[in-house]
Formats: structure tokens, C-alpha cells, sequence
């Protein structure tokens, strides 16, 4: 071979050598450094980025300083639910989930999470005793988010941080205004009025500069304003939208504020207002002095209008009796089904749900009262600890404390298809408040169609249950139950008691007992009770 | 076949099975679930329940089906045309002779290098109704009239113009089309119709549209298809799969994606998405038909 090839082929071969290196050290390093350690190595995708995913990693850190058997390896990402929906059907998904509770509904619907009754039932209770009811475990949590975390008379998820919604209004506003900056609304005739006093115009040309409030600003309430009304949108299995009368008072209200303060002026007002997160927000930005904002609007109003001098409140009162009404929300974290680890994924939901009642400091924060504090949020928990209680970042955290206990904080309402019918609240709701349709028109459109996504979204319930329970390894084994055993899927801790019929009542649900044995797919093993 | 030839037979095929199993695994797989899937009550997550028509007949009776495909349409009407007639007039002008050409080809060429995602965000900005650049300069002169500017997209009626005015930014593919059909038309003929006393009207009548006929009957097939499958520039101008406000912007492929991705009926998209695959060819072969005639190749 002459010299010249013979040095080409060399460095070829050279070459090969260090990508075969560096392919091997690629797929070996990865292997030996997850296995360097004898600990449970789990995965957690979660939804938050920027300071409240910072908040999280750092109580995750906690979380994994605090014991020596698992680590939580955190990922923050977008459309989370979308991802783990995916991975879920593809049988990888990660052992903990961060998800809305709309998804939580949804996926259970699905089969696609694990509930955590078992889980819960191994652990001691409060007093020392050797199993948890569901009922002892939830009593941790304010009602109204403990509410949040069962289904179908199942517990799907444990809670990561909660929002609750106030009336917050801007003080310098009220004072220019000629109100009393300390004197919010407490009736919606109140709020109706100040508003109207709120409310400036252009001398010149007549256009709307200042409003005192606007009913889709922030635009996320089409939902819950009709329960703000005393209306209801779910009666037992009945869609109600349409057919409750405070529903369509509700939406005569809001048609109201358009046909006040006039079509093309509310409509080039309010496409200046900017981003939420920014500072053309416009609460912000002083457009409207009015809003039902979270708690975690103070850290944007910290972010963006440093010294902003504003106040919250419970929402004034719309329907005779519904005093200090707010709307609950939470974020939730779930086990996928097919998830590797489910053990220790509960470990660290149970870590999250739990807190140093004593901490005196802020190092001595843990779990749910670390991440609420780093996040700016109410702890959901009903005891807080005297730091948290005094030091939290939030001026009025107090009051949404307050609120959080209020028989009157709703939440959404808990079913597979919330996401649907969400998105035709809000239709309906931009189609009143543009005026294109009556409340009358839009009340009735909606009620037709969630009504017959209802009855869609029940009848492939049954149409699912049915299959499993006419499977024929599923009627083998309702038929030969063997006494004292209950059956259990693999690393699945939903169970089926002797009798065939499940072990907690089934609320809100027509479904036959089939519907929580999964055969297809899973390891059908028999688990001494 | 000779030994030769089998040899070479299959080191070809062997060459090409890359290509045969991503194909089948990635694009005939995919499509032909979809078809069984569109039969099926399918959330993906659970096994797929075999339902019949069920899929179709409920979308015979789906009103909000129905107001995604006519805002679809209405949209492909307004912007396809639009689209083909301002890509069609640049090219033209791109076609002249005139120092620095190739500086204003490529300003023309720009928008359709700048991301769909980013261009959006910059187009709400621009239509934004108080603070908008585009009604800064509309207010002034409707002002004359007594008239105001629209609110674009925080007007329902407004909605789907605007965004068919906003996909003429991203014409800069079929411009370069034109522009490449337009160079290859026989500079003798521009000459024997300029010696027949044809003037710059006629020449592009008779001699300039007739010899890039089959670029253009490309370009409003390939335009068909595109505005019919519109996703990206919606979903993120109305912020999410409402089709805001009050669903004028709902188009079909939106529709299909939150039925799918939120509702999770997977079974009722994939059944929606054969229609609109049904829908496409049948636009197709009507533009086929249509321009049969007219369509003139050269050579």
C-alpha cells in the first residue's frame, strides 16, 4: 500500500477509534453515574418555569437531602400535560406529574393515573394508629382543596401549591377617584357603582382612558361568575348552564358593562391592555382599578409596580347569602399510570403535602411551606407555622387564609370534560360580552352542546367499562374471587374487593364495577388484603 | 436477470430500506391507524374501542365542526387569492431589470425566513386596535370619512381578514416559484409580441400568464393545501384553541388539535382529519379540472 493511503487509512482508523470512544463513554457514563448511588433515582416534569420552578427545585433538594433512599430528578416543562399524556400512552411516563386539576378529572377518566388510597391507607394516622383513611389523610388540607384532590370517591393526586382569588383593587385610584382607598365594594351594586366612578373618558373625544372595572379583565372567569351568581353548572349529572336562572342574570350583567360603557370603546380599550405577565398588565398599568386577581398576583405586582399601593378582599357579594365568595385553584401531583417507582413517588408527594409547623425561621421551612413562601402563595395546609404565619412575602396573605376557609370558595367543577365545557364558558362569555349574541342565545347554545359532549364523554365510559367486565379474564376473576384476597394490578394500587364490587363508594358515577379492573396490558396478581 | 443485475438488485433495495422501513414506520403506519383510529373511541390513552361511523355521523350533527370548516374556507377564500395575486405582482417586479435586484429580492424573501411563531406575535402588535402601527396610519385617513379603524382581531368580523391579510407576509416561497417560471419564459416571445404592438397588459395576458400557467397551478395547489391545514399563526395569535373571539378564528385544524390534545377524543380528530384530507383532494381535483384547459406546458 503506498505511504500516502497508508497514512490516510491510519488517521481514518485514528478517527474511528475516538468516535467509537467517545459513542461508548456516551452511552456507559450516563449508566454508571445513575447507578453510582443505591438510591430510587425518580423523575418529576412539572409545569413551572422561572422563580416558581427555582421554588420547587429548591424544595425538591430538600426533599432529597432529607432521606437517603430516593432522588427526585426535576424537569421543568412546557405543556406538560400534553407531554405527559404522551408518555403515558407510550408506557415511559415520569413517576411524578405536576399537572392542572382539570387534568387530573380527565386522566382518571382515562386510566391514566394511579390513586393513592393504598398509598394513604398505609400510613399511620394523626393519632398513632395504624392506617390512614382517606377522610384523616385530606383533613390536612383547607376543604375546599382537599375537595379538589378526589374523584369518583378516589384520591388522585396531593396538592403542590394552590391559588385563591380576591377582589384586589388599587388604592391611588380610589383616592383620585374621590372613595374611600379603604373602603372596597362588598355588593355587586357597590362594585357597579364604583366602577362607574372609576370610570374616565377622554374630554375631547369621548373615549374610555380608565375603567373602574371590566368583566374580562383578566379574562379567566366566564366559568365561575355564574357561581358568583348562586347559579350552578353541574347538577348531579345534569349540565345546567342554560337552565339555571342566576346563570343567565350572570350573563345580563356582564352584557351590561358593554352596553355602558359602549361596543367599539370597551373593545379599542381593551386591546391595549398588555400580557398578563408584563407590565402593560391592566391592573398594572392603572387601565382598570378593579379585578379578581390569585395570590400570586403580588409577585408580579412586586416584579412590575414596585410600591403599587393596593387592597384584596373577598369578592362583593352578587347573590343574597354568598358572602366572602372566592374561587379556589390548585396545582396537583399525580403518578401516572406506568410509572416506575410509585412507592417512592408517593414518598415525595407525601413530603410536599407536609410541613415544619415549628419553623421559626426560613431555613427551617420544609415541604409545602417552603415552595407556597418561595412561591408568594397561601400554604394550603390548615396549620401554618408561626414563620410562615408572619414572615410570608404576601402583604395580605391573611386574608386569602381567610378565604381558603370560607364556606363559600368554589372550585371547578370535577369532571373529565371540564376542559371542553371551560372552553365554552368562555366562547359563550366573549360572545355576550361582543355583543353577537343575547345571554339568552349563548346561555342556550352552550347547554346543547356540553350537554351532548356529556352524554358522549358517559356513554364511552360505559362503553369502555362494559369491555373490560365482558373481557373474559375479567369474568374469570370476578366469578372465582377467593375469599380474604383482593386483586391488585401491578404496581397499581386500585383495588376490587372480594365481593367484585369496589372497596369506596363511587360518587357522581354510573360506572359498573368492571371499570377499575385493568387486565389488558397490566399483571393481574392476587395481594393478601 | 442476470446475476449482475440480481446483485445489484439488492444491494439497491438494501441501500433503500432505510428509507422503506422509515417510511412505512413513520408516515403508511401513522396514516393507516388514523384510519382505523377514526372508527374507534381513541383517547390514546386506553385501548381503541371500535365504534363504527359513530365519529362521522356526530360530525354531521357537530356545529362547532361546521363553523371551523366555513371559517377555514372563508379564510382560504380571502387569503389564497390574496396571496397568489400580491406573490404573483412581486415576482413581476422582482422580473425587471433595475440595479441592486438582488438586494430587494431578498428584502421581499425576508418574512418567510423570520418564524411563524415570532411573525404572530409582531402581527398582534400590529393590528393591536388602540396601539397598533397599522391604525396609527388607517385613523388619520378614515378619519376623513368619519369612519374608525376596525379592532381586527377584538372584532369578530374583523378577525379572519386580518389574518388572511397576515399570511400574505409569508408569500416569499411562491414568489421565488414565480420568479423561477417567470425567468424561464422565452425572452423572443416578449420581442414578437412587442413587434405585433402588444402592449405591457397584453404581453402578461397572453404571454406571460400562459407560459408560467404551471407554476401558478402550483402554487394554488400547494396554497390549497396550506391554508386548509392553517395552525400555527392561530393557535398562537389567539393564545389558545378558543379560536377567539367568539370562535371567528376557529379553523379546522385548530379544532381538530384541542379534540384531540384536550378533549382527548383522539378517535374523532383522526376522523376529522380524513375529511380534511378528503376535502383537500377533492379542492385539488377541482383546480385539476378547472385549469385543465388553461394550463399551457412548454417544450
Amino acid at each position: 500500500m503506498p505511504v500516502g493511503i497508508r497514512k490516510i487509512v491510519s488517521a481514518n482508523r485514528r478517527i474511528c477509534c475516538v468516535l467509537a470512544l467517545i459513542l461508548v463513554s456516551g452511552l456507559l457514563v450516563p449508566t454508571l453515574l445513575s447507578g453510582a448511588d443505591d438510591k430510587v433515582h425518580i423523575t418529576y416534569w412539572e409545569k413551572w418555569s422561572g422563580f416558581e420552578a427555582d421554588a420547587m427545585r429548591r424544595t425538591v433538594e430538600q426533599f432529597n437531602r432529607s432521606q437517603n433512599k430516593v432522588v427526585v430528578e426535576f424537569l421543568s416543562l412546557s405543556s406538560v400535560d400534553r407531554k405527559a399524556l404522551i408518555a403515558t400512552a407510550g408506557g415511559d411516563p415520569p413517576d411524578v406529574v405536576g399537572l392542572w386539576a382539570y387534568n387530573v378529572y380527565s386522566f382518571a377518566d382515562r386510566d391514566a393515573l394511579q390513586p393513592l388510597d393504598d398509598f394513604i391507607r398505609a400510613e399511620p394516622t394523626p393519632s398513632g394508629g395504624q392506617a390512614s383513611t382517606p377522610e384523616q389523610w385530606l383533613a390536612r388540607y383547607e376543604p375546599v382543596y382537599a375537595d379538589m384532590c378526589t374523584y369518583r370517591g378516589r384520591v388522585w393526586a396531593g396538592l403542590s401549591t394552590p391559588s385563591m382569588t380576591a377582589l384586589h383593587w388599587n388604592k391611588a385610584m380610589f383616592r383620585a377617584a374621590g372613595l374611600d382607598p379603604e373602603r372596597p365594594p362588598r355588593t355587586l351594586a357597590e362594585l357597579d357603582a364604583f366602577a362607574e366612578k372609576l370610570t374616565k373618558r377622554d374630554p375631547k373625544t369621548g373615549e374610555v382612558v380608565q375603567l373602574g372595572f371590566l368583566p374580562q379583565e383578566p379574562n379567566w372567569f366566564a366559568w365561575a361568575y355564574p357561581l358568583w351568581f348562586g347559579g350552578q353548572l353541574l347538577d348531579g349529572d345534569k349540565i345546567t348552564i342554560g337552565t339555571d336562572p342566576h346563570n343567565l342574570q350572570c350573563y345580563q350583567w356582564v352584557e351590561s358593562y358593554t352596553r355602558k360603557y359602549g361596543l367599539d370603546q370597551v373593545r379599542a380599550f381593551s386591546s391595549g391592555f398588555g400580557n398578563f405577565a408584563s407590565p402593560q398588565n391592566a391592573f398594572l398599568s392603572g387601565k382598570v382599578a378593579m379585578e379578581f386577581q390569585g395570590v400570586y398576583m403580588n409577585n408580579f405586582i412586586r416584579q412590575f409596580r414596585p410600591g403599587m399601593e393596593y387592597g384584596v378582599t373577598a369578592w362583593p357579594t352578587a347573590a343574597p347569602g354568598l358572602d366572602d365568595f372566592t374561587v379556589a385553584d390548585t396545582d396537583l401531583l399525580a403518578i401516572p399510570r406506568g410509572a416506575k417507582h410509585p412507592r417512592e413517588a408517593w414518598e415525595f408527594i407525601k413530603f410536599i403535602s407536609s410541613a415544619n409547623l415549628n419553623a421559626q425561621r426560613e431555613d427551617e421551612l420544609s415541604g409545602m411551606e417552603l415552595v407556597c413562601y418561595l412561591q408568594g402563595k397561601n400554604s394550603p395546609l390548615r396549620q401554618w407555622s408561626p414563620f410562615f404565619e408572619q414572615h410570608h412575602p404576601h402583604p395580605y396573605i391573611g386574608v386569602f387564609r381567610q378565604l381558603a376557609r370560607s364556606p363559600h370558595a368554589v372550585h371547578l367543577p370535577k369532571m373529565g370534560i371540564w376542559q371542553e365545557y371551560r372552553r365554552e364558558t368562555d366562547t359563550m362569555f366573549d360572545a355576550v360580552r361582543l355583543l353577537a349574541e343575547s345571554p339568552e342565545q349563548a346561555l342556550a347554545f352552550c347547554q346543547r352542546r356540553i350537554s351532548e359532549s356529556w352524554s358522549w364523554h358517559r356513554k364511552s365510559l360505559e362503553r369502555r367499562s362494559s369491555d373490560i367486565a365482558n373481557r373474559p379474564l375479567t369474568r374469570a376473576l370476578q366469578t372465582t374471587a377467593v375469599p380474604g384476597l383482593s386483586l391488585m394490578g401491578r404496581g397499581n394500587p386500585d383495588e376490587l374487593t372480594p365481593n367484585g364490587k369496589p372497596n369506596v363508594p363511587l360518587t357522581n358515577a354510573p360506572l359498573p364495577l368492571g371499570e377499575r379492573v385493568r387486565v389488558r396490558g397490566h399483571e393481574i396478581i392476587a395481594k393478601s388484603p | 436477470m442476470t446475476s449482475r443485475e440480481k446483485h445489484n438488485l439488492r444491494h439497491g433495495l438494501a441501500f433503500c430500506s432505510l428509507w422503506f422501513v422509515g417510511f412505512g414506520v413513520f408516515t403508511i403506519y401513522p396514516v393507516l391507524a388514523s384510519l382505523y383510529y377514526s372508527f374507534c373511541d381513541y383517547s390514546v390513552l386506553q385501548q381503541p374501542l371500535w365504534i363504527g361511523i359513530d365519529n362521522y355521523r356526530r360530525m354531521s350533527t357537530d356545529v362547532v365542526f361546521w363553523i371551523s370548516l366555513k371559517n377555514t374556507l372563508v379564510f382560504a377564500a380571502l387569503s389564497l387569492p390574496a396571496g397568489m395575486i400580491v406573490s404573483l405582482s412581486l415576482a413581476l417586479l422582482l422580473n425587471t431589470e433595475v440595479r441592486g435586484m438582488p438586494i430587494f429580492r431578498t428584502i421581499f424573501y425576508l418574512p418567510s425566513v423570520v418564524p411563524i411563531v415570532a411573525s404572530a406575535l409582531l402581527w398582534l402588535w400590529i393590528f393591536n386596535g388602540q396601539f397598533g402601527i397599522l391604525n396609527w396610519a388607517l385613523r388619520p385617513i378614515l378619519g376623513l370619512f368619519g369612519a374608525t379603524p376596525p379592532t381586527w382581531f377584538a372584532d369578530p368580523a374583523w378577525a379572519k381578514p386580518a389574518l388572511a391579510l397576515m399570511s400574505v407576509w409569508g408569500i416569499g416561497n411562491s414568489m421565488v416559484i414565480y420568479l423561477s417560471g417567470l425567468q424561464n419564459v422565452p425572452q423572443e416571445l416578449y420581442e414578437a409580441a412587442e413587434i405585433d404592438g402588444a402592449n405591457w397588459w397584453r404581453r402578461i395576458w397572453h404571454v406571460t400568464l400562459p407560459l408560467t400557467s404551471p407554476v401558478i397551478y402550483f402554487n394554488l395547489i400547494m396554497g390549497i393545501i396550506g391554508t386548509l391545514q392553517t395552525f400555527t399563526t392561530v393557535f398562537v395569535m389567539t393564545g389558545n384553541a378558543d379560536g377567539n373571539p367568539a370562535r371567528s378564528t376557529l379553523l379546522y385544524a385548530l379544532y381538530l388539535f384541542s379534540t384531540a390534545f384536550y378533549d382527548l377524543r383522539m378517535g374523532y380528530a383522526s376522523a376529522m382529519a380524513w375529511i380534511l384530507f378528503v376535502l383537500i383532494v377533492a379542492l385539488t381535483l377541482l383546480a385539476t379540472k378547472l385549469m385543465e384547459k388553461r394550463i399551457h406546458y412548454g417544450g
